[in-house]
Parts: structure tokens; C-alpha cells; sequence
């Protein structure tokens, strides 16, 4: 039976909690505050009371019957997590967390965000409760996705422009962690993926898990058995976790996450952590992490914001290397072309992130006999990224 | 007992207040560096903290940031320091200051082999917390590196008995919740803090985040055994250079 993290926060040998002395005293109140309301039945029937009348759960799991059709191979299923309010999985953290940081008493939070879509989802459930919500965003991430920051900003987020580094998610993170260094005495640092110290990867997938435990269930009415296969896109990991996690211990089932190989895994822009990456410690976890010779961090790549990050979840880098879960690239080409079929096949524009997985998808279905399928998790929808994806077809 | 925490608490049994700078190796070239250490020792530092730069700092503020930039764009790395620490001869002992992926990168047991052979006495490594020491301790135990441990406003009495308990070289006091950095406020809860903190240690306690005002040191020195500073320095190295920065240490100290 699977059972992770151990008592100290690790998954194997990655996670733990590798933060300053300073910020020690809040991951201990959160470990101590998310242990009880784990059993607070309260609690669970107030986040499950918002999940279904706010966020919109469960979502459908939807039969994608022209995709099934046009690829020539595996059943297609998507879990439709973009017809979430807010469009994306994000919201079920999101809300969690805010009810966890009331339940601590603290009334502020703060949040870094790539793609916007944890942001905006970070300052819906902050507005909800009547939080004060900062957002750290990287300049690079506040340009490619300017109308997730007027959304934060419609929210009475206050949305900080990070200029440091690559000007990503990464330097957003640091940024956050400072200023939640500064102020964690009344402050609570929504993360967004199944990322940092413990014991954020194992809420974030406790909160994600939804996703898979739904699924499951749904897919057991439609087909009564399990799908062959798991599929969703990897950044920090958090909609593939929480997909992945029900049917962890359903070995029959193969596990796959999709990573963002960017312009191509010869090149040095992607964002490929475990493919390309070895073990190390970032942002309060250890975990697979692109780093040069020096352990210095690499700045990640994707057209897709959100999956740009040098790192991954601890537990995937666990069930990475105990075989469990298996781990494929797709580059920015390739999911744009996942993008594209997904639109016209089935009148649904995915978010980039997705697209990934839609992409992978495009290249296992044809392996797959009619009789197996593929549960997509479909992360978010594409809204945010069709300015992007205007500018660049209007390049070519 | 580890050499460090001899050497220090010598020190303080002769009555003398500690002074421990903090600067970026390599942040101005490493062939500078033997220079801006000679310097300090003879400004009355006991020992000094060499910053390793790493890409994501979190604990640190703007000032060491971007001496970090400035170290890695001139291409230090933990190896060339390491290097030069080989060659070197300090006159007083050294203590490395990185974050854990430079040191776990690095391999930690080749590590501890390799600080050895310098006079590299201890390390302070501000994301590697109490619960996960023995990552360090194991492969330093027979070692004469010490592993320095921070204690902050945040921690606990109870945390701060367990952490001062085991505590080798000198306790790191940190003032402020926050990043490393220039003109803090304090809280008013903080020289209690302090007190407590010394009354418990039976190593020697030193303060440090945002000391940059000849008030702080003076005003640390009455409920601390010394003080760290950082920021000020490492912008004063840059900016105005050695002997400038030597003269900024006297008034600190005036």
C-alpha cells in the first residue's frame, strides 16, 4: 500500500523541508493546522460545500469522441478541470488553502504565480474569505499573460512585477518566499503546485486529488474498469498529481507526465526537470532539478507559462524513480499542434499546459488498440493564451 | 569541542565583544579576495563568513543578491573558491555560508575532505533547518567544521533549548523576520529575545541581520557576545573598496 511522505515530509529520498529557520515555525503550524482539519469533518464539508456551489465540481469527464476518431486508436476521455470557475484545476488549492490559512487565523496571503491561472484562482478564494492577497508574477509572465493579471487585479489582488532572474515562475517563487519570510506571522503562502517544503506537496495533492478520485469513479460508471492509461501534463506537477494519486495503487494503470521540452531537449531551452535534470534541493525541497555544473539553478523554458519551472513535485521525482510513474517530453511545436487539434476536433481550446498532454496523447492513442483509453486530465482552458498564440500564427 | 567554538569562547572569556563580517567571495574577483580578508582581520574580525552565490538566495536581501551576480558573472564557483582557500592562509578562521544545493551539488563528504586542507572552521547553511542536520553532521563528524546553527525571532523556547543544545562554533541570533539587508526596524521584543537566547547558550551568541549603524553594534554588544555584518560591507567592498571599507568598519566599531 502507498503510503507518502514519511513522518519527516520525504517521498523517498526527495521533499523534506529545506527553508530558514524563520519560516520553520509556520511550516510546522500548517503541518499541525492540516493534520487536524484532515480529520475535521467540519472542515471537509465546508471545502466540499465551496468545491461543489463556487467551483462548479464535479467536472465531467468527457468523452472525446472526433479526437478518439481522428487519432485512429485508444478511447480519449478528458477530465474537464477547465470548466472550472476560474478555468483551470487551480481552484481546488486554492480555496483549501485559503480555508486552511483562515482556520490558522491569519487573514493575508501571498502567492507567485507563471501562467496567472493559481494567481487569479489564489485571489478568487482570497476575495471569497476577505483576505488581502499579494501576487509575486515575473515581469517575462506578466507581459505573456497580461489579462490573468488584470483578472488578479479586478479581484483586489495587488500583483507584484518580479524582475530578478529569468523573470519567471521561479524568480516569482523566491520572491514570494522572501516576502512570506518578512511577514509569516500573519501571512499564508498559498502554493500553487505540489511543490516547497513539507507539507505543501502533500496538501496541494490532497487538494488536487479530486481530480483523480472523480475521475475514477467516472470512468468506472462509463467503461466498469480502469483506463490503460493517466495522462497530464508536468510543470511543478500539481493537476498530474492530483490525477495521478487514486490510482496510485492501481498498478495496471500507467502513469505518464507530459514535461514542456520547449525548443527541443538538444537545446537549452525547456523545462524538462526530470528528463534532463539531476537531484537537488530548491525553494524547500529535493527533488529533480535543472542545475549546471555548479548546482547553480537553470532558468526553465516553455511557451506554455505555466509548465516553466526547473523543477518538479518531490513525489513525482519518487515515482519517477521507483518506476511507478513515467515521465515524456513534448516541445512548444508539438503542443501547439495539440492545441490546434483539440480546437477544431472537438470545439475546445485547451490551455497550453494541456496541450502538452494532448500532444503526447496524439502519439500513444495510435499505439493503443480501440479497446484501450487514455484519461486526459485537461487542466485549463486556453483563454489566457490566445493573444499569445495570435501574435505568434500572426509571425509565421 | 570544535576549534570555532574554542577559538570564540577564548575570546569572550578575555572579554572581548566578537565581530564576525560577512562577504561574497568573489563578488569583486577571488584575486582580490585574499586582500578584502587580511583587511578584515586586521579591522579585529574573529572570523569570517565567505558567502558562496547561488542562483536563488532566499534568505538574503538585495545587497547580497547582487553580489552574488556580480560573483557568479565574474565566474566564481564553489570549486575556484574552494581552490583558493587551498593556497591560502588566513589568519583567522573562515567560515563558508551557502545554500544547501551548492554544498550537496558539490557532494557533502568531498566536501568536509576538502574544507580540511583550509581554514575554513565552519558553515552556515541558512536552508538546511534542525530537522534535517544530519545531512551535514554525519559526513562532518569527525571533522573540525562546525555547523552553525540560526536561531530566529520565530524560534521557539522550546525549539530554542534543542537548537542551542547541540549548537557548535557560534550561535547566528537573527534579528529580524526577513531577508539579510540594510536600515531594518526592529521589533521591540528583540533584545529580550536576545537575552533569553545568550542566558541559554553556553557557546557565544552573535547578532546579525540589518547591523549597519555604530547604534546596532553598541546596542547588540549589550545583550550579545557580538555581532555579524553583512550587507553594509559587501556594498562598501564594492562601491568604494578596500581601504574605504576598513575605514567603515573603525566608525562602526568607534
Amino acid at each position: 500500500m502507498y503510503q507518502q511522505p514519511d513522518n519527516k515530509g520525504f517521498y523517498g529520498e526527495f521533499g523534506g523541508q529545506f527553508v530558514p529557520e524563520t519560516l520553520m515555525y509556520a511550516v510546522k503550524e500548517l503541518t499541525q493546522t492540516y493534520e487536524e482539519a484532515k480529520k475535521d469533518p467540519e472542515f471537509q464539508e465546508t471545502l466540499d460545500y465551496y468545491l461543489k456551489q463556487y467551483v462548479g465540481r464535479e467536472t465531467p469527464l468527457y468523452y472525446a469522441d472526433n479526437l478518439t476518431k481522428h487519432l485512429g486508436g485508444a478511447k480519449i476521455y478528458l477530465k474537464r478541470e477547465d470548466l472550472n470557475h476560474t478555468g483551470a484545476h487551480k481552484i481546488n488549492n486554492a480555496i483549501g488553502q485559503v480555508l486552511l490559512a483562515k482556520r490558522m487565523g491569519k487573514n493575508k496571503i501571498v502567492a507567485e504565480t507563471g501562467a496567472g491561472q493559481h494567481g487569479v484562482a489564489t485571489a478568487t478564494a482570497a476575495a471569497l474569505f476577505g483576505m488581502e492577497c499579494i501576487i509575486f508574477m515575473g515581469e517575462v509572465d506578466v507581459k505573456r499573460q497580461e489579462l490573468n493579471v488584470f483578472r488578479m487585479e479586478l479581484l483586489g489582488a495587488k500583483v507584484e512585477s518580479v524582475v530578478s532572474g529569468s523573470r519567471t515562475l521561479k524568480d516569482a517563487v523566491n520572491e514570494a518566499l522572501r516576502y512570506w519570510v518578512a511577514t509569516v506571522e500573519d501571512t499564508h503562502y498559498v502554493l500553487g503546485s505540489a511543490l516547497g517544503p513539507h507539507p505543501f506537496p502533500e496538501i496541494v495533492r490532497d487538494f488536487q486529488s479530486v481530480i483523480g478520485t472523480e475521475a475514477k469513479q467516472q470512468y468506472l460508471e462509463v467503461e466498469g474498469k480502469l483506463p490503460e492509461v493517466a495522462l497530464a501534463c508536468v510543470g511543478g506537477g500539481s493537476n498530474s498529481i492530483g490525477l495521478f494519486y487514486p490510482f496510485i495503487n492501481d498498478k495496471d494503470v500507467r502513469l505518464i507526465g507530459v514535461e514542456a521540452a520547449g525548443k527541443g531537449l538538444d537545446t537549452e531551452e525547456h523545462a524538462a526537470s526530470i528528463t534532463k535534470g539531476d537531484v537537488g534541493v530548491l525553494h524547500g525541497s529535493k527533488m529533480h532539478l535543472l542545475q549546471d555544473d555548479d548546482g547553480q539553478v537553470l532558468e526553465a523554458f516553455s511557451i506554455s507559462a505555466g509548465l516553466d519551472y526547473p523543477g518538479i513535485g518531490p513525489e513525482h521525482s519518487h515515482l519517477y524513480t521507483s518506476g511507478r510513474a513515467e515521465y515524456k517530453t513534448i516541445t512548444d511545436e508539438e503542443a501547439l499542434e495539440g492545441f490546434h487539434l483539440l480546437s477544431r476536433t472537438e470545439g475546445i481550446i485547451p490551455a497550453l499546459e494541456s496541450s502538452h498532454a494532448i500532444a503526447y496523447a496524439m502519439k500513444l492513442a495510435k499505439e493503443m488498440s480501440p479497446e484501450e483509453s487514455i484519461l486526459i486530465c485537461l487542466s485549463g482552458r486556453g483563454d489566457k493564451d490566445v493573444q499569445q498564440i495570435k501574435e505568434r500564427m500572426a509571425q509565421e | 569541542m570544535k576549534s570555532l567554538t574554542r577559538v570564540l569562547q577564548q575570546k569572550k572569556d578575555n572579554g572581548n565583544k566578537l565581530f564576525i563580517p560577512y562577504i561574497m567571495a568573489g563578488a569583486n574577483g577571488l584575486e582580490r579576495l585574499a586582500h578584502e580578508i587580511e583587511m578584515l582581520a586586521e579591522s579585529g574580525a574573529s572570523a569570517i563568513e565567505l558567502g558562496v552565490p547561488f542562483s536563488d538566495p532566499v534568505a538574503d536581501g538585495p545587497v547580497i543578491q547582487l553580489a552574488g551576480i556580480h560573483s557568479r558573472e565574474r565566474g566564481t564557483t564553489l570549486k575556484k573558491i574552494i581552490a583558493f582557500l587551498k593556497e591560502f592562509n588566513s589568519p583567522i578562521p573562515l567560515i563558508l555560508m551557502g545554500y544547501f544545493n551548492s554544498f550537496l551539488h558539490y557532494g557533502l563528504e568531498g566536501l568536509v575532505e576538502d574544507l580540511s586542507s583550509t581554514d575554513v572552521k565552519g558553515v552556515i547553511i541558512p536552508d538546511l533547518p534542525y530537522e534535517h542536520r544530519e545531512m551535514f553532521l554525519d559526513p562532518a563528524k569527525e571533522s573540525d567544521i562546525a555547523f552553525i546553527q540560526l536561531v530566529t525571532l520565530t524560534s521557539s523556547d522550546e525549539r530554542i533549548d534543542q537548537l542551542v543544545s547541540e549548537a557548535e562554533g557560534f550561535i547566528y541570533a537573527v534579528t529580524i523576520n526577513g531577508t539579510t539587508g540594510i536600515n531594518r526596524d526592529y521589533q521591540d521584543n528583540l533584545y529580550q529575545h536576545l537575552q533569553k537566547i545568550t542566558e541559554k547558550s553556553p557557546i557565544p551568541v552573535l547578532a546579525g541581520f540589518g547591523v549597519s549603524k555604530p547604534e546596532h553594534v553598541q546596542i547588540f554588544n549589550n545583550y550579545c557576545d557580538g555581532v555579524i555584518i553583512g550587507s553594509c560591507i559587501v556594498q562598501s567592498l564594492a562601491q568604494n573598496g578596500i581601504d574605504e571599507t576598513q575605514e567603515l568598519i573603525e566608525t562602526l566599531f568607534a
